[in-house]
C-alpha cells in the first residue's frame, strides 16, 4: 500500500463559469469512521465529472454528500460547506427534500418500483410532490422518456409492469425517472456497473447527450468509461481527493503518484 | 416422527369436532336463534353474526394502532422509542387475555353502565394491536432500502414515501399480518366474558350485550342438555374452521408475495 501523505486536495479552476457545486473541505464521518476527509472541489457546469477510486475510497459518499442522502442515514455526520449555485446545501433552515428535488440521482442497482408501471414510475416523483394537471403529468414524462431515450421502446407498454423492462431498459427508466422532475444536477453512483457491455453503451450515449442540459457527476470503477465520456476527473483514495483535474490528464500525465498507479492498475 | 407429534393434535382436533360436529351443522346453524331449553333445532346465528361484528369493532380500533405503531417502529422512530414501544408491543402480546378483559370492564363497562359489543370489539382490538404492530414492521422491513433511497432522491416527503409506496409494496404483508392478529382473537372467550357478556338474541344496539361464539359454545358446553352440547360441537367446528380458512388465505397470499419482495 503506498504511503500517504495529507495531499493538499487539488482545487480546480472552473472553465470560465461559475461552478455548479463548490465543495469546501468536506469531511463525512460514520458514527467514529471518518470516511471523507477535507475534500475541496468545483464541478463545472454541463459538463460530465467522473469521480475514480478503489472500493470504499469514498467516491459514494461523496456523491451522496451532494445531495443530502446522509441525513437518512442514523449516526451519519456532515461537515463543511457544499453550495450548489452559490446556494449553501447544508445551512440552518435549509430543507433536504427540496434539495433533492434539484439534485437527481441514480443509483447503481436499478430501482424502479415493482408496484407500479412503465409510466407511473417515470411519473411518481411528480404526483408525490403534488403535481395535480394530468396533461402537464402526462406531456412530462414522455419528455423524460425520450430523454431518457427509452420512449420508443416502451411507448407501447407505458402501463406494463416496469420490472418487465430488460435490466439496461429498468436503468434508463430510473434515469427517466429522476429527469421527470426537472432537476438541475444529475448524480449517478456506478449506473452501468451492472449492465451488459450494451445496454453500458447505450447509458453512456445517454449520458453524453443530457451534458448538454445537465451536470452530471458519475461515480465509476470503470476507468475507460471515465476516460470516455467525462471531462473532469477527479481520483479519490482512502477518503481524499488526491487529484482533480481534465480527464486526459489524469490519465496521460497525472501529478500523483497514487492516482499514476491507479490509472495504470497497479492497484486497486 | 417430530412432524407427525406436531400434526397428531391437529389431526385429532379435527377429526373429533368433525366426528361431533358436523351432525349438527346444517343451514339453521347460521339462520336461526338459539331455541329455549327443549325445543329441538335452533341456531347459532346470532353468534356467528356477533363474532364478525366484534371482529369488525376490534379491527377498527387494532388496525389503525397497530399499522401506525409497525410503521413507526420500521419507518421513524429513534432508537430509544423504538426500543421501548416494541418492549411495550411484547409485553401486551403477552398479556393474558382475561387481563384485557378486566381493564375493558373497568375501563368501558363500568362508565357506560352495561356490557356492550363496544366492550367486546374494544378487548378484542387491544388484543390485536401488538400482533399487527409486530408482522406490520417485519413486512416493512423486508422492503429493500434501495427503494426508499429511490424514492428519498426524488425528493419526495417522508410521509407520502411510507403512504405511497413502502406501504402498498408490503402491503399483502400487512394485511396478512391483520388476517393473522383476526385468526388469533376469534376464538378468544376470556376477553368477551364481562365486556360483550353474550346474547341469546340479536343485537340490536352495539351498547347493548351481544353474542359471540366462543362465549356461546361456552355456555353451551357447561349446560346439562345434550342438544345444546351438540350445538356447542357444531359452533366449535365452525370457529376453527374460520381460524383455518383464514390462515390458508394467509398462506395463499403469502405465496404470491414473495417473489415480489425479493427482487
Amino acid at each position: 500500500m503506498p504511503e500517504l501523505k495529507a495531499a493538499p486536495a487539488v482545487a480546480l479552476r472552473a472553465a470560465g463559469s461559475d461552478p455548479t457545486f463548490d465543495v469546501r473541505d468536506l469531511n463525512v464521518w460514520f458514527g467514529a469512521n471518518h470516511v471523507l476527509r477535507g475534500v475541496s472541489l468545483k464541478i463545472p457546469p454541463k459538463a460530465v465529472t467522473a469521480i475514480i477510486g478503489p472500493s470504499g475510497c469514498g467516491k459514494s459518499t461523496f456523491l451522496r454528500a451532494l445531495n443530502r442522502m446522509h441525513d437518512l442515514v442514523p449516526g451519519a455526520r456532515v461537515e463543511g460547506r457544499i453550495t450548489l449555485f452559490g446556494e449553501d446545501l447544508y445551512a440552518r433552515g435549509v430543507d433536504a427534500t427540496l434539495v433533492r428535488r434539484r439534485v437527481g440521482m441514480v443509483f447503481q442497482k436499478s430501482n424502479p418500483f415493482p408496484t407500479m408501471t412503465v409510466a407511473e414510475n417515470v411519473t411518481v416523483g411528480l404526483r408525490l410532490n403534488g403535481v395535480r394537471q394530468k396533461s402537464a403529468i402526462q406531456e412530462r414524462m414522455e419528455q423524460a422518456l425520450r430523454m431518457a431515450a427509452l420512449w420508443d421502446e416502451v411507448k407501447d407498454r407505458l402501463n406494463a409492469n416496469a420490472l418487465s423492462l430488460s435490466g439496461g431498459q429498468q436503468q434508463r427508466l430510473c434515469i427517466a425517472r429522476a429527469l421527470a422532475i426537472e432537476p438541475e444536477v444529475l448524480l449517478m453512483d456506478e449506473p452501468a456497473s451492472a449492465l451488459d457491455p450494451l445496454a453500458t453503451a447505450k447509458i453512456e450515449e445517454l449520458i453524453l447527450q443530457l451534458k448538454q442540459d445537465y451536470t452530471i457527476i458519475i461515480v465509476t470503477h470503470n476507468m475507460q468509461q471515465a476516460a470516455r465520456i467525462s471531462m473532469h476527473t477527479a481520483f479519490f483514495y482512502l477518503g481524499e481527493l488526491i487529484e482533480y483535474d481534465q480527464t486526459n490528464r489524469i490519465f496521460t500525465h497525472p501529478k500523483q503518484k497514487q492516482t499514476e498507479d491507479y490509472v495504470t492498475g497497479r492497484f486497486g | 416422527m417430530c412432524a407427525g407429534v406436531v400434526i397428531a393434535p391437529l389431526a385429532l382436533v379435527l377429526f373429533y369436532l368433525i366426528k361431533a360436529g358436523a351432525s349438527s351443522l346444517d343451514p339453521h346453524f347460521f339462520t336461526q336463534l338459539p331455541k329455549p331449553v327443549g325445543e329441538a333445532g335452533g341456531g347459532m346465528a346470532n353468534a356467528v353474526v356477533g363474532s364478525l361484528t366484534l371482529l369488525g369493532l376490534g379491527g377498527l380500533v387494532g388496525i389503525p394502532i397497530g399499522v401506525l405503531g409497525g410503521v413507526y417502529l420500521s419507518e421513524f422512530g429513534t432508537r430509544r422509542m423504538k426500543w421501548a414501544v416494541r418492549f411495550a408491543a411484547d409485553i401486551l402480546s403477552g398479556t393474558p387475555s382475561i387481563v384485557w378483559g378486566i381493564v375493558v370492564y373497568a375501563l368501558v363497562v363500568l362508565p357506560m353502565a352495561g356490557y356492550s359489543a363496544y366492550a367486546g370489539g374494544l378487548a378484542l382490538g387491544f388484543m390485536m394491536i401488538p400482533i399487527i404492530i409486530r408482522t406490520t414492521e417485519e413486512m416493512l422491513a423486508l422492503v429493500p432500502n434501495s427503494y426508499r433511497e429511490a424514492a428519498f432522491a426524488l425528493g419526495i416527503p417522508h410521509w407520502r414515501i411510507v403512504l405511497n409506496i413502502t406501504l402498498k409494496m408490503a402491503g399483502r404483508g400487512v394485511i396478512t399480518g391483520i388476517l393473522l392478529a383476526a385468526a388469533r382473537v376469534a376464538g378468544e372467550t376470556a376477553p368477551l366474558l364481562f365486556t360483550a357478556f353474550g346474547n341469546s338474541f340479536w343485537c340490536r344496539r352495539l351498547s347493548e350485550p351481544i353474542a359471540a361464539l366462543p362465549l356461546q359454545i361456552y355456555v353451551y358446553a357447561i349446560s346439562p342438555y345434550d342438544d345444546w352440547h351438540r350445538q356447542a360441537w357444531a359452533g366449535a367446528l365452525v370457529l376453527i374452521m374460520f381460524a383455518l380458512a383464514l390462515n390458508i388465505g394467509v398462506r395463499v397470499m403469502t405465496r404470491g408475495n414473495a417473489p415480489r419482495l425479493a427482487r
